[in-house]
């Protein structure tokens, strides 16, 4: 698109599980429907894209998230960026938050905010796909979306158009129980303890005995499924992005 | 004549040794590095107002938030009556406001249920912790000192208030005697009811209002020069701390400029650094590596343990507590400040916070998730305490678990946190 001379409404920034985990790429191609479903140019990086080197600061090591951060700084300047969504809650947090005192600034929205603003408009629909209508879905708040961004409602304007039920964690919004990736713990194995996080906060879920755990994070989605995993639910439970039952509603 | 002189050296005394105390915690607080906070005023009163005198987050939880605002209240308003306590201890008046008339009747009256409030608050508080036990004021940090400071400063105000209130009782049947200065002025609708309960003789009357009066006075001189060694300092810090609190959104952590320098210095050998660049050592190691504001986060810790229940370390049985983050910061800091007291400026005792008191594992536990800081009823930030730690592990010792250190080679390496090839990223795009 640069090489024609044209610059996208937005740049979808794809980020690693999005490009890697094979579970999260079904969320990138979810989120890539719904922008060609309602006609947003749109481009992504590619093979020039590289970590936003979150991982890296949460963990303390200040020096190789720099050196990401100014890389990729150079990058997006290079290909005049304006526009950013991400269907990553903590490449959202750095590109929005980290980077602009770095010499990057650019417009960072998280898909659920992309998703909110489409329904809003009215672009963004439920037509001809599967029905969510009356189902039960739980929402589980990505850290670095809710508490970390403030951003709360947004994704939850997507069980509206869905019409599905939405049923509510006691843990959820400001009081969102991390499902234990964040901080670069999804690099790790826990410290010890008497449970998993992940296992804690999906025996939350499945008290509500929901059909769908709803997700906006692909770490959060990696740790929710396996918690799903362990208690031997994934039968009754799926574990969904929020573009993926977006996506599904219109069978895209 | 007598009591007016004692009064007056019994005030002064209690109020020099507070203020050399917060003097020193002033001094200590300043040991860490310069941060500005002062951008955004307004903003900054607002949050204050809310958060602070408003004691906006403390209804999170309902039963303790009520509860405590009825003791934050009573503390606040029962000053003023105080206010006129201590002129009446200096000129040796009785009720020297009560020309207010009917305006002091409503006022004593109020402050009456007020003293009633946090009577029952406390003692409920009491029972929460010692007979109902609750978990959240339990944990590995809550040795025998702070459980016994946390039931110190209940007791404490249990007892001001039973004087105050017996006081007035013994003050309002002598008014109802109409015996000598004890004129008609202000209502009891609490104490009038355990007047009854005291005797119906001047001499015992006056004895009693007398002794209550001096107990609930030097009582107070008292539990303010308390103050300042207990967590209970919180009362005063509650209002700088939420002033200069983090007003960006909560997952910012903070870019280093030390290390902007040498990254930009790496990437363009013709970079030069500007002159007053700082140097030293990346992270903290000790109390004294840390900013001023969390050293102020340490001493404005009530120990109230929200965000140790919400944090999902803690929860799940990991060692990682946040309020022990804070205490530890505080007790580390008050050993230092010990140290430049009695041996200088320069000494070194060979500890620090980081080994000594706060150890890796706690430190590898926290998920970054902000829960802590969310919780926190005057916004006190654990977590940047946590990363500051976690920042001098990796950047100074090269100290992190060996499955992080895999994480940052890939990422160096590959550009994704996970071992895959660079030219594979766009491959999302091919196999749908």
């Amino acid at each position: 698109m640069a090489a024609e001379g044209q610059e996208p409404e937005v740049l979808f920034w794809v980020g690693c599980a999005g490009s890697f985990d094979e579970r999260a790429q079904k969320i990138t191609r979810a989120v890539c429907s719904i922008l060609q479903h309602v006609g947003i140019s749109y481009a992504v990086l590619g093979t020039e894209e590289s970590c936003t080197g979150d991982p890296a600061k949460r963990a303390g090591n200040e020096f190789l998230f720099q050196m990401m951060a100014i890389t990729n700084i150079e990058v997006l300047n290079a290909y005049n960026i304006k526009k950013i969504v991400t269907a990553c809650p903590h490449c959202f947090n750095t590109l929005k938050n980290e980077y602009p005192n770095l010499g990057g600034n650019y417009d960072v929205i998280h898909h659920s905010q992309l998703l909110q603003q489409l329904i809003d408009e009215g672009k963004l629909k439920v037509t001809g796909g599967e029905s969510f209508k009356g189902k039960k879905i739980t929402f589980h708040d990505p850290c670095y979306l809710g508490r970390a961004n403030g951003v709360y409602e947004a994704p939850r304007s997507v069980f509206e158009i869905l019409d599905a039920e939405l049923v509510e964690m006691k843990r959820c919004k400001t009081n969102g129980l991390c499902c234990g990736a964040g901080g670069a713990q999804m690099f790790k194995e826990p410290e010890k303890g008497n449970k998993d996080i992940n296992i804690e906060r999906v025996e939350e879920a499945l008290e509500l005995k929901p059909s769908v755990i709803a997700a906006a994070c692909p770490f959060c989605m990696t740790m929710l499924r396996d918690g799903v995993k362990h208690f031997e639910k994934e039968a009754e439970v799926e574990v969904l992005d929020i573009a993926e039952l977006a996506a599904r509603a219109n069978d895209l | 004549m007598i009591g007016q002189i004692l009064f007056v050296l019994i005030a002064g005394a209690a109020i020099g040794l507070f203020s050399k105390n917060v003097k020193k915690i002033r001094r200590n607080i300043r040991l860490g590095k310069p941060l500005d906070r002062s951008d955004n005023p307004a903003e900054r009163w607002k949050t204050m107002a809310m958060v602070a005198l408003g004691q906006s987050k403390m209804t999170a939880r309902p039963v303790a938030g009520f509860l405590h605002i009825l003791i934050y209240l009573g503390f606040v308003i029962i000053n003023l009556e105080v206010m006129e306590i201590v002129i009446d201890g200096v000129f040796g008046t009785h009720r020297i406001f009560s020309f207010l008339g009917g305006f002091y009747n409503v006022l004593i009256g109020s402050f009456e249920f007020l003293a009633l409030g946090v009577l029952l608050a406390c003692i409920i508080f009491l029972i929460r912790r010692n007979v109902l036990k609750l978990k959240r004021f339990s944990g590995i940090e809550m040795t025998e000192w702070p459980r016994s400071d946390a039931n110190y400063i209940l007791i404490a105000e249990i007892l001001l208030m039973i004087a105050f209130l017996t006081m007035s009782a013994a003050d309002y049947k002598l008014q109802g005697m109409g015996i000598g200065h004890y004129i008609k002025a202000g209502a009891f609708p609490v104490s009038s009811f355990i007047a009854d309960t005291l005797p119906h003789n001047e001499a015992a009357l006056v004895y009693t209002e007398r002794f209550c009066w001096w107990f609930h006075i030097v009582g107070i001189f008292i539990f303010l020069n308390y103050i300042p060694y207990s967590k209970h300092f919180h009362i005063l810090l509650a209002f700088p701390n939420t002033w200069y609190s983090n007003l960006k959104n909560k997952g910012e952590f903070n870019n280093m400029s030390s290390v902007t320098n040498e990254v930009k210095a790496m990437l363009d050998p013709s970079f030069t650094p500007p002159a007053d660049a700082p140097a030293g050592k990346f992270g903290a190691k000790d109390v004294t590596d840390l900013n001023w504001v969390n050293l102020m986060n340490a001493y404005t810790c009530t120990e109230c343990g929200r965000c140790t229940s919400s944090c999902p370390a803690n929860i799940t049985g990991k060692l990682l507590s946040p309020r022990k983050i804070m205490m530890d910061t505080r007790d580390r800091l008050e050993e230092v400040g010990r140290n430049i007291d009695t041996h200088g400026p320069d000494y070194s005792d060979g500890k620090a916070l980081l080994g000594d008191y706060i150890t890796n594992e706690e430190l590898w536990a926290c998920t970054t998730c902000n829960a802590c800081t969310q919780a926190c009823p005057v916004n006190i930030d654990p977590l940047a305490i946590i990363v500051e730690l976690r920042r001098y592990l990796v950047m100074e010792e090269s100290n992190a678990p060996a499955s992080v250190n895999n994480m940052f080679s890939n990422v160096e390496n590959n550009q994704a946190p996970w071992k895959y090839a660079p030219a594979d990223r766009f491959n999302w795009a091919k196999n749908d």
